[in-house]
């Protein structure tokens, strides 16, 4: 599924990424963890396309394909989702239609027909339900005054409304009271599936309680420094992070 | 000093230039160096941007009201009417005067539009609009001149108390362009709503001017502009509201939100709140941006492309002016032209 080589990348000229390398095949959940500063944030706008984050050496690619090379549309059209830490509010554009025009712009750029309105309006109020979303909220702004804790839900709500493969979810654990973090954690292991893999970057491990991870690897000055089993993301809990040095 | 006298009487020294402060962004007299013919008689087949919604048809061809009465609306049925200023004449000048008189209690939708039909017209007109007690009038303005047209239009409003007016008034500019509105507002209950959206691009200019005038207790105000601007295009906006002595009760809100597309485009605002009476209600707000990278980051990693997910900023952006037109025909006519011309910026 996902395979990344040797990824360097810098942020204004600062370099962040310093020769990552992470395998994560289909049907598998990795958990990223490490201290801030670590490069957690920047892993995820590299792979999805973020203007300001250039790559310098290395490879990432999806079922073979490079994605490094694509925009961030074309990235999303193949499948990758990034869950945000921090949604954008999007004025004026009510949440359903954000959504529709994003999972059209898709099936487009794939070749695939549109979906239409009922189709499309019955899958939303299913997902809405089971994520316990107020079908009014789909109405409004996308955003638009919603507490933390909805736009996390919302992000979900968007991740199985547009069905991804690769799933990457930034910390998305911090701002939820733990029914919040429930409810959340339910909607991402119900799209758990052999065709998906998810990266899920976490810097505590409570979020992993709830989404059980396959590996765990901790991030640490811009590579991956360790990897293990769950009981990885146990001892780094207990015992922080500091035997894998502090963040550059 | 404007546009109307200098075409009345041939004379270039009565346009308004960059010396007066109220036109300083809109100098007319540094591009008009000659007195241009007047334009010839002309007319033009029923239709315009709202000829779908009915109601009268009022056509101003190159300036001619002749056989054309005042607007008089009474009576307990609202009206509709389509007031087109049509300009055909290129490199003509000519100017027109309306008179609309609203009585008491009654209410008019009045769809105006301003089409440009040749280049480098000099086009003026003046619209002398008033509500009596409780009347009612939606305006709503469409205009579509020439890109080297000159076009100014002015209307004044006399409210009456208890009289509710609003308007929305939407442009793609010219080379020069004002449109202005006056408001004389006794308070006692009446509202007004200015709203206004300039769309431009390439070189063109628009201003929109307002000044409203609070005259007595308990009026309101209400004013939303928004404006996107790309190339090597100009807006204006100037908004004033004064608050006479003792027009207390007033409650004024005015918001100006511009978006520059184009390092080269350009943005001038002056919203000014005079106020010289006590207990009032009054705020003011003005942003000059761009487009938030960040949301269009967000819209692209969803799926959407580039370009397509800037035009959904900027028609939602431009929506919420839109989306306040109490008129729903004439709404979703103005949604369409602005996502055409939205389209095409």
């Amino acid at each position: 599924m996902l395979s990344i080589q040797n990824l360097h990348a810098t942020v204004a000229d600062k370099p962040i990424l310093k020769g990552l390398t992470l395998d994560l095949p289909a049907g598998e959940v990795h958990a990223i963890m490490g201290p801030n500063g670590a490069g957690k944030s920047t892993l995820s706008y590299v792979l999805t396309g973020r203007e300001g984050y250039e790559v310098s050496e290395g490879s990432a690619t999806l079922d073979g394909e490079d994605l490094l090379g694509l925009d961030p549309s074309e990235r999303a059209a193949r499948g990758v989702f990034l869950s945000f830490q921090y949604p954008l509010e999007i004025p004026g554009v009510p949440a359903l239609t954000f959504i529709r025009t994003a999972l059209n712009a898709q099936r487009k750029a794939r070749g695939e027909p549109e979906v239409s309105a009922p189709a499309f309006l019955k899958q939303a109020r299913e997902t809405a339900a089971a994520l316990k979303i107020d079908f009014d909220m789909l109405k409004r702004s996308l955003n638009v005054g919603f507490s933390g804790g909805e736009k996390k839900r919302m992000e979900i709500f968007q991740m199985a409304m547009l069905s991804p493969r690769l799933l990457i979810l930034d910390e998305t654990d911090s701002g939820l009271d733990i029914d919040a973090l429930k409810i959340v954690a339910a909607g991402v292991n119900a799209m758990r599936s052999p065709g998906r893999a998810m990266l899920v970057i976490t810097h505590y491990q409570r979020l992993l309680d709830y989404i059980r991870p396959d590996r765990v690897h901790v991030l640490s000055a811009g590579r991956i420094v360790a990897s293990g089993g769950p009981e990885l993301a146990h001892e780094l809990e207990r015992e922080g992070y500091d035997k894998y040095g502090k963040a550059a | 000093m404007t546009l109307a006298t200098a075409l009345k009487t041939g004379d270039l020294t009565k346009l308004p230039s960059r010396r007066d402060e109220d036109w300083r962004w809109t100098d007319l007299r540094g591009l008009i160096r000659a007195v241009p013919p007047a334009s010839p008689q002309a007319s033009v087949a029923p239709g315009g941007p709202f000829a779908d919604l009915g109601g009268d048809e009022l056509a101003v061809v190159n300036g001619r009201t002749d056989g054309l009465p005042d607007l008089v609306v009474e009576g307990p049925a609202a009206q509709l009417a389509r007031l087109r200023f049509v300009s055909t004449a290129a490199g003509g000048g000519h100017q027109a005067r309306i008179r609309i008189s609203v009585k008491p209690g009654a209410s008019l939708t009045l769809l105006e539009s301003y089409e440009g039909r040749a280049a480098g017209y000099l086009a003026s007109a003046d619209l002398d609009i008033s509500l009596g007690e409780g009347a009612s009038v939606e305006r709503i303005v469409l205009a579509d001149d020439d890109a080297e047209a000159v076009s100014v239009s002015t209307a004044s409003v006399n409210l009456s108390p208890g009289a509710a007016y609003s308007q929305t008034v939407m442009t793609t500019g010219a080379r020069r362009q004002r449109l202005e509105t006056r408001i004389a507002h006794p308070g006692a209950g009446a509202t007004a709503r200015l709203d206004g959206a300039y769309l431009l691009s390439a070189q063109r200019h628009a201003d929109l001017t307002t000044a409203v005038d609070h005259g007595g207790l308990n009026g309101a105000t209400n004013q939303l502009t928004k404006g996107v601007v790309r190339d090597q295009a100009r807006g204006v906006f100037q908004g004033r509201i004064v608050v006479e002595r003792g027009a207390d009760g007033t409650d004024a809100r005015m918001r100006h939100q511009a978006l520059i597309l184009s390092e080269r485009a350009e943005v001038d605002a002056k919203p000014e709140l005079l106020i010289f009476a006590d207990d009032v209600q009054c705020a003011h707000g003005n942003t000059i941006g761009a487009l938030d990278e960040e949301a269009i980051f967000y819209a692209m990693q969803r799926g959407v492309p580039a370009e397509q997910a800037r035009a959904m900023l900027t028609t939602a952006f431009v929506g919420e002016v839109i989306d306040r037109i109490g008129h729903d025909g004439a709404r979703e006519i103005a949604r369409a032209w602005a996502e055409a011309q939205l389209g095409s910026l």
